[in-house]
């Protein structure tokens, strides 16, 4: 628990704010100290628990991985080989079902994505107060004010980790597109379709309102694929604190959440996986 | 909850990740597999053909046996047919030497035969003499009758 007994709101505020670095307008460059101050920093700020635990667990699974990769055996393969052999398995099976173009990058995207997810997704499951009061010990100890230091351990749970990933996923959709069929095919997506005539001054009228629709639907791709994501594992993480706050009780009710919620972490990691799956082979094929 | 820098952070350390990925990880995992999945088809492969050899090898051990089973029967077959035919064979060789020797022996008997009715012609003539020369006493010219006696013998 934050400080000196914190309200309840206050400490589902406190664990629902990330550790923002970035130049106040009126303190100047440093750690914010409330929500108030991150708000103040605007665009230009960074949530360094998020950045530090994604790619620590980046590098965690490229490290596993790359590992297992390096020593790879065309023998009887070992018990953390056969482990990793199954993931690109499971992740190459699921691509060739969807995917039916040729690229060298979906997979490798799509085992990163899903590994990726899964762990940053796993840090739902380590209790709710543990990492944080573990920093706001070190906090203290480097004389910071115990109730200012904000440590948010999940970065799914920061929408700005998920949007993050699906633009880039977006980016690669546009890229596709534009490979596959030309950066005049892509136009022509967007603005002949769905809505189609044979007369070019009754196209020409149907151009705008295809355009609308069209553009909804590719920018809802990254929008409801970023959404989805944080929107689950905020929801699973606001029950966890909630669940952390009555008391004794919480021992059995935070098991039977963290069982269900172990299925919903691999779900979501896999379904961000699936659609970026899908959304890439939408975008490479011709219609 | 606000959107800030984070967001281009997380997508840049997310580039980085796909692409050491890509790079680095997925390339000599899916090789082992590929590899291996080679290997096991390979032995698979070999296992197939092994199994073919034996059914293969079986067959002809079956077929030289049943040409060897019908050599021996044949063989067989053979010296039956030899021992008979040479059994034939003595038997008749045993019937000419038989013939054979009852004619020579019915040869000899002809000849013996032949030779003591000589004989008993001769003595009969000298016993036809000598009892008609006791019967009559020596009264009978011996030179006179020599002829007709002789002429009588002739007639035996």
């Amino acid at each position: 628990m934050a400080g000196n007994n914190p309200t309840s709101s206050e400490y589902i505020q406190h664990h629902l704010q990330n550790m923002t670095f970035g130049l106040h307008p009126e303190h100047g460059l440093g750690l914010a100290h409330s929500a108030q101050e991150a708000q103040e920093m605007g665009f230009w700020a960074i949530h360094l628990d998020t950045m530090g635990w994604s790619i620590g667990l980046g590098i965690l699974f490229l490290w596993v991985f790359r590992m297992v990769a390096k020593t790879a055996t065309t023998g009887v393969p070992s018990g953390l080989q056969n482990f990793v052999e199954m993931m690109v398995e499971f992740v190459d099976n699921s691509v060739r079902e969807t995917f039916h173009g040729k690229s060298k990058l979906i997979a490798p995207l799509s085992l990163t994505i899903f590994c990726w997810i899964f762990l940053m997704n796993l840090m739902d499951l380590v209790p709710v107060d543990f990492l944080p009061m573990l920093a706001q010990k070190i906090g203290a100890w480097f004389g910071a004010d115990p109730a200012h230091v904000y440590f948010k351990v999940v970065p799914t749970t920061d929408v700005n980790a998920t949007l993050g990933m699906s633009l880039a996923v977006f980016a690669l959709i546009i890229f596709y597109s534009i490979r596959e069929k030309g950066f005049s095919g892509f136009v022509a997506e967007l603005t002949l379709h769905p809505f189609n005539a044979s007369n070019p001054f009754v196209q020409a009228l149907l151009i705008p309102a295809n355009f609308l629709l069209e553009a909804v639907t590719l920018l809802a791709k990254p929008v409801s694929l970023a959404l989805r994501l944080f929107g689950n594992l905020y929801a699973g993480e606001l029950i966890f604190i909630l669940i952390a706050m009555i008391g004794l009780w919480q021992l059995p009710l935070h098991f039977a959440w963290a069982t269900f919620h172990l299925l919903i972490i691999t779900l979501q990691a896999f379904i961000f996986m699936m659609l970026t799956i899908v959304y890439l082979s939408m975008a490479t094929e011709k219609h | 909850m606000n959107l800030n820098l984070t967001l281009i952070g997380q997508a840049i350390a997310f580039a980085v990740f796909v692409w050491f990925c890509m790079k680095f990880v997925w390339p000599p995992v899916m090789q082992a597999l590929q590899e291996r999945q080679k290997k096991i088809a390979d032995g698979l492969d070999a296992a197939s053909r092994a199994t073919r050899d034996l059914e293969l090898a079986q067959e002809q051990a079956a077929e030289q046996l049943k040409e060897s089973k019908e050599q021996a029967a044949e063989i067989i077959e053979q010296a039956h047919k030899r021992a008979n035919q040479m059994i034939e064979e003595a038997r008749d060789n045993a019937r000419l030497e038989g013939e054979r020797m009852i004619e020579s022996a019915r040869g000899e008997i002809e000849q013996e035969t032949q030779r003591a009715k000589e004989e008993l012609r001769t003595q009969v003539a000298t016993l036809a003499i000598q009892g008609a020369e006791r019967i009559l006493d020596s009264s009978i010219d011996e030179a006179k009758h020599r002829e007709l006696v002789d002429k009588l013998a002739a007639e035996l």
